[in-house]
């Protein structure tokens, strides 16, 4: 069984991120990136279905030359070959699936995993789109996979409960936090992942369809406000809860 | 929140390297910091994460072959730095493992002696233990009267070593005697060899998360291939510890960082005299001081890692690093236990145990002012240890 996984490299979550000067991007200089931890979940899930089945696991990552240090994590997870799509500048997320979709398609694969969305834009469109690039069925957000002769059986996390949806192969997934737990890159196999060369192939160019014109900070917090005490108190603060708060 | 990079160290390792520390940072960040408290109270060392550790390539980790990782000496500081930070236990362990089980058979071992128990002891499935250190033979070694007789078989073993990191829990044990001729030299002893027993020392206040033992040798027989063929002489005995005294050295790094960072976040977030106390002019007179040893602690074991690479390092290089370092780190422990107030004294925090830790790591693999003679010898050519 052949799997593809789409991996991005993202800002650690841990990063303090800030504003560059151009006031539409976030300055890269000394953040600290890392793989995608929902693609975390992708290749760890990939790899056990490996281990079972026999196969190979490809990762596949669009972005800039860094993007590389990302796809040498998956590899040195256990991952057996890894795809650079080089892209110079950022991609609106359907011409980024468009051209995800044509790298794939020179890649043999029986199933495609992607994260439930990258920590860095939160879109959580990629492996959708993905999916409709290649005209294929998607499950998203899964927290459990079951690939059976042909056909696969997933469980996904709904609205206070599970959805259990079975579905053709080849299929693409994206996977929720819960569908395992990732393993670390060992030691030898960041050796190994060391010796590994990473295929390169030239994205297409094409006009990003959305531009991100403004990027701002949240509102700093102000101080709490202290209603009163005791039982006498309640009636102000459900007061201040639903008429100026709204959560009520 | 981590500590800025001020001297952009970061930049100094390879991408593997940084590969590497990560891997044992979320290692130590899932496995050990959540238990660690816990472990620390009952003076238990959690034997259920060796296969963990083994897993991730730790054992053994410098090693080319027999199923070893084989990474850099500036990884494998790496990697002691990252283990203690979460507990000099765990460093302790992993240096005993490497330098003090793994690298003797490596260095003094016959073939078939390497075949047999390097791999295993990769995969954590034997454990090692070193035993030089005598109830009245300690920053002496070379004075040590265990005795090893030759019979017809092989040898015989008879004595009492203290002070053996894991050697309750070992499978194997490097046993250092006098031959007949007053020679010292190391054996190998599998566990359940008759005379040969390992109680626990118990009552330690530091390194509560670490096995210590006695081992008692007696009429205790080994076969003649059990001797390490290579281990004659004391030096080869200090040729260990000078691979364990190497992690030591990073490891002190780890465990400074860890309580310097909790103690940045606590001076931030303390407010006395309606301020954070990380306002007031004394503390940060106290944290610009540790700030800047750690930094030298860090850039002295980088330098000793790339030497060490490159086979240059010299045996007072690495006392030079050890003596340093550890100094920094305890120091560094006991002033940040300072200004966690009376916080600092509970084990909610990490600080006093690192604190209490690092008064083994003074002692043990040469005291600090064993550290002291081994630099003024080297400078002045006059030995002044008796
Ligand atoms: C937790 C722990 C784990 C250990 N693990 C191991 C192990 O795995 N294997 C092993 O073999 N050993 C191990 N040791 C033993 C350790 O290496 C010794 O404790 C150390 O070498 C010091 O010996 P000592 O404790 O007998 O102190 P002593 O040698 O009695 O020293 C006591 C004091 O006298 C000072 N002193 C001694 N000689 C001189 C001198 N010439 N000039 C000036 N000052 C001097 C010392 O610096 C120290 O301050 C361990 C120790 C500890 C605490």
């Amino acid at each position: 069984m052949n799997i593809l996984v789409c991996v991005k490299h993202v800002p650690d979550t841990e990063a303090a991120v800030k504003i560059a000067a151009d006031g539409k991007s976030i300055q890269t200089q000394d953040v600290n990136f890392v793989l995608n931890p929902y693609d975390e979940y992708a290749v760890e899930e990939a790899l056990r279905l490996r281990e079972a089945r026999g196969g190979e696991v490809t990762l596949l990552s669009a972005g800039p030359e860094e993007a590389k240090k990302s796809l040498r994590t998956g590899l040195a997870m256990g991952a057996d070959k890894a795809v650079h799509l080089v892209c110079a500048h950022r991609h609106d997320t359907l011409t980024l699936a468009r051209a995800l979709a044509a790298a794939a398609g020179q890649i043999p694969f029986d199933l495609i995993l992607c994260g439930k969305q990258a920590v860095d834009d939160d879109e959580a469109q990629l492996g959708v789109m993905l999916a409709e690039a290649l005209s294929l069925p998607s499950v998203s957000a899964i927290v459990k996979l079951e690939v059976l002769d042909g056909k696969a059986v997933a469980r996904r996390e709904v609205e206070s409960g599970l959805e259990v949806v079975e579905t053709s192969l080849p299929a693409v997934f994206t996977a929720q936090k819960g569908l395992n737990d990732p393993r670390y890159p060992s030691l030898k196999g960041i050796m190994m992942a060391k010796q590994k060369k990473i295929e390169e192939i030239a994205c297409a160019q094409s006009d990003s369809q959305v531009e991100i014109l403004d990027l701002a900070y949240p509102k700093s917090r102000s101080g709490g406000k202290i209603v009163g005490q005791g039982a006498a108190a309640v009636p102000e603060l459900v007061r201040l809860l639903h008429e100026e708060a709204k959560v009520l | 929140m981590p500590i800025p990079d001020l001297y952009r160290l970061d930049e100094l390792f390879t991408e593997e390297q940084r590969l590497i520390q990560r891997t044992v940072r979320d290692f130590v960040d899932e496995k050990i910091l959540p238990g660690v408290r816990q472990w620390n109270r009952d003076a238990v060392f959690p034997v259920e994460l060796i296969p963990e550790m083994a897993a991730l390539g730790l054992l053994g980790a410098t090693i080319q072959g027999w199923g070893c990782a084989g990474v850099d000496y500036v990884a494998y500081g790496l990697i002691a730095q990252e283990l203690e930070r979460g507990d000099s236990g765990f460093r302790s362990f992993v240096s005993v493992q490497n330098g003090l089980s793994m690298y003797p058979l490596l260095a003094f071992g016959s073939e078939e002696q390497k075949d047999r128990w390097l791999p295993p002891m990769a995969r954590g499935e034997v454990v090692g233990c070193f035993a030089l250190t005598e109830p009245d033979f300690g920053s002496d070694p070379g004075g040590l009267i265990t005795q090893a007789r030759r019979t017809a078989g092989g040898w015989v073993l008879n004595g009492v070593k203290r002070w053996s990191t894991n050697a309750t829990i070992a499978d194997l044990a490097v046993i250092w005697a006098k031959d007949e001729a007053g020679v010292i030299r190391g054996f190998l002893v599998e566990k359940g060899t008759p005379g040969m027993t390992a109680p626990e020392i118990t009552g330690k206040l530091s390194l509560r998360v670490s096995v210590s033992s006695e081992v008692h040798l007696d009429d205790c027989h080994i076969p003649a291939e059990n001797a390490l063929p290579g281990a004659v002489g004391l030096k080869t005995a200090l040729m260990c510890l000078n691979q364990a005294r190497y992690s030591i050295a990073w490891g002190a790094v780890g465990a400074a960082l860890a309580c310097f960072e909790e103690a940045v976040e606590y001076a931030q977030t303390r407010i006395q005299f309606d301020r954070p106390i990380a306002g007031f002019q004394l503390v940060q007179a106290k944290l610009a001081r540790m700030w800047t040893e750690i930094t030298n602690a860090r850039l002295l074991v980088l330098r000793l890692g790339q030497m060490m690479d490159q086979g240059k390092a010299h045996h007072a290089a690495v006392s030079m690093a050890k003596r340093y370092n550890v100094q920094t780190a305890l120091e560094t422990a006991r002033t940040c236990r300072d200004l966690l107030g009376a916080s600092g004294i509970v084990d909610d925090y990490h600080v006093f145990r690192h604190m209490a830790n690092l008064e083994s790591v003074y002692t043990y693999e040469g005291t600090h002012d064993i550290h002291t003679l081994i630099l003024g010898q080297e400078l002045t050519g006059l030995a002044a240890y008796a």
